[in-house]
């Protein structure tokens, strides 16, 4: 899936697109990265190899972005949370399936490839 | 041991302008105008500034925009901008500059009219890549996460957050210079309106006009201006992170590393601090200083603030003017915890003037709880 001279935003933008959710590891000191990067933040090893991810992880951190509700009164609130995955590494996403005030920190969830912004992203549902 | 730029340069003037609400002005007329007030505080001519340090919203080049609208040609300047706390790097920066010679007076400003341009904070920071598809509002989500962090992992509650909020709009009371002054109560701040759990709108800081300036020199000619020197006696800055999904404990900021440093660079022990002067943007920011620069152990700031402890005569004056909260926030506040304290110490803030205020201590936040950097100023008695 990598072709030549792409970076890793782009490689893991185009795993997406094929419905794979993969993240990087460092093959010799074994620590995963995200977001995708060209070296090990800190200590610089490039030996990064793209490894599939678990999909499990657990809120880290959540809120509720509060909107106008819509004309119906039904409600346009939205869930932000900072998710960490088993694998060590956290990152933004929102918890889907339930209503956004009950995502609570500590909750397990698991990753699912959606239409993120109009573009395949990283969405996470309640286990 | 202190560090050799102790005592050696000194705020000598500052200035405002248009603070709250400016209409029809822009932000450099703004901060031009701050800088010719702070100009004139000091007994200085505007031809006298050979050294410039800006950052704003809305300059990507401020140090050019502010040099050519004062007409100045300055042998140094300094565009540093990490938000909020470009201010306080800036009052290290400066007094680096000073002390090498590289240039003689000093001038940091800053302006911005977001209020009546638009009403919301303007920020010419990037989107993240990373976290721009979730539809955060930044800073407000970041800000929120924190809280929802520190509340699950300490026990903090919403009330105790508002403690923050009520105490800053209590010394705003005291503060006629403040943009949002009348009563407010803890139960005020849980029944207005909430926008990013857990935190409501009154968990946030002002959204003002304004523009802020101050001068420094060196100490030798300090002493010979107009008003009394207040001496710049260390400073020191850490960032851990750019983004909030990258920051490695959204319980701990750099704080913890950039307060300890400058304390000792300016051979100062926190019990020597009269004065904390603590940007809050958000009120889970006051708790997050108050832990990380050492005023409380981790966790405990929520119960450290209640019962008023943080307003007027509580056990420590935290953010006299009433802060971003209550005082003025025109998008990037660092400046104007600068202006408060000197303010302060010169025995110059009236109604709220802390008792014996000979060192005060300055914090700026930058960046979604990205960059701190914390300052320690003091009287001559202190030098």
């Amino acid at each position: 899936m990598t072709e030549a001279g792409q970076g890793p935003e782009a490689t893991f933008r185009a795993f997406l697109k094929e419905g794979r959710f993969m993240i990087q590891r460092s093959a010799s000191t074994g620590r995963h990265v995200f977001y995708p990067r060209v070296a090990l933040p800190g200590t610089g090893e490039r030996d990064l190899e793209w490894v599939p991810a678990s999909g499990l992880g657990t809120v880290y951190a959540t809120t509720v972005a509060r909107q106008r509700p819509n004309p119906d009164g039904s409600s346009n609130d939205y869930n932000i949370a900072i998710v960490e995955l088993d694998e060590g590494v956290r990152m933004m996403s929102r918890v889907e399936g339930v209503p956004p005030t009950e995502v609570k920190i500590g909750q397990r969830v698991k990753a699912r490839i959606a239409e993120v912004d109009g573009a395949p992203g990283i969405v996470f549902d309640p286990v | 041991m202190a560090h050799a730029l102790r005592g050696k340069t000194a705020v000598v003037g500052i200035g405002t302008a248009g603070t709250g609400e400016a209409p029809g002005r822009s932000a450099i007329e703004l901060l031009g105008e701050a800088s010719l007030n702070a100009i004139a505080d000091a007994g200085l001519k505007l031809s006298d500034v050979d050294g410039i340090f800006a950052a704003t919203s809305t300059h990507a080049f401020p140090t050019l925009s502010v040099a050519e609208y004062l007409g100045l040609r300055p042998r140094f300047v300094d565009g540093t901008n990490i938000g909020g706390a470009s201010f306080e790097a800036h009052l290290l920066h400066a007094a680096l500059a000073l002390d090498a010679g590289f240039c003689d007076v000093a001038l940091i400003c800053y302006g911005s009219n977001q209020r009546t341009a638009g009403g919301r904070l303007v920020s010419m920071s990037e989107p993240q890549v990373w976290e721009a598809p979730f539809k955060p509002r930044m800073p407000l989500t970041a800000y929120a996460l924190a809280a929802s962090r520190h509340m699950h992992q300490f026990g903090t509650t919403r009330e105790q957050l508002a403690e923050v909020a009520v105490a800053a709009r209590a010394w705003a009371n005291l503060n006629p210079e403040a943009f949002a002054r009348g009563p407010l109560s803890v139960a005020d701040v849980l029944a207005s309106r909430m926008i990013s759990d857990p935190l409501t709108v009154l968990d946030c800081c002002l959204v003002t006009d304004g523009g802020a300036a101050c001068v420094m020199t060196r100490a030798d000619r300090a002493k010979h201006l107009a008003k009394p020197p207040v001496y710049f006696l260390g400073g020191a800055g850490a960032q851990w992170h750019r983004a909030i999904s990258t920051m490695p404990d959204l319980t701990i900021t750099a704080a913890s590393e950039s307060g300890p440093r400058a304390l000792t660079h300016a051979g100062v022990s926190l019990s020597d601090v009269k004065l904390a002067m603590l940007y809050d943007a958000f009120t889970i920011c006051t708790l997050l200083f108050l832990e990380d620069l050492g005023f409380c152990p981790k966790g405990e700031a929520g119960r450290f603030v209640e019962g008023g402890a943080i307003g007027p005569g509580g056990r420590l004056a935290v953010n006299t003017n009433g802060g971003g909260l209550s005082c003025v926030h025109p998008g990037m506040y660092g400046l104007f915890l600068i202006i408060e304290a000197v303010t302060q110490l010169r025995g110059a803030a009236g109604e709220r003037q802390v008792k014996d205020c000979d060192i005060a201590l300055v914090h700026g936040n930058g960046g979604t709880l990205s960059a701190q950097v914390t300052g320690v100023l003091g009287t001559a008695a202190t030098v």
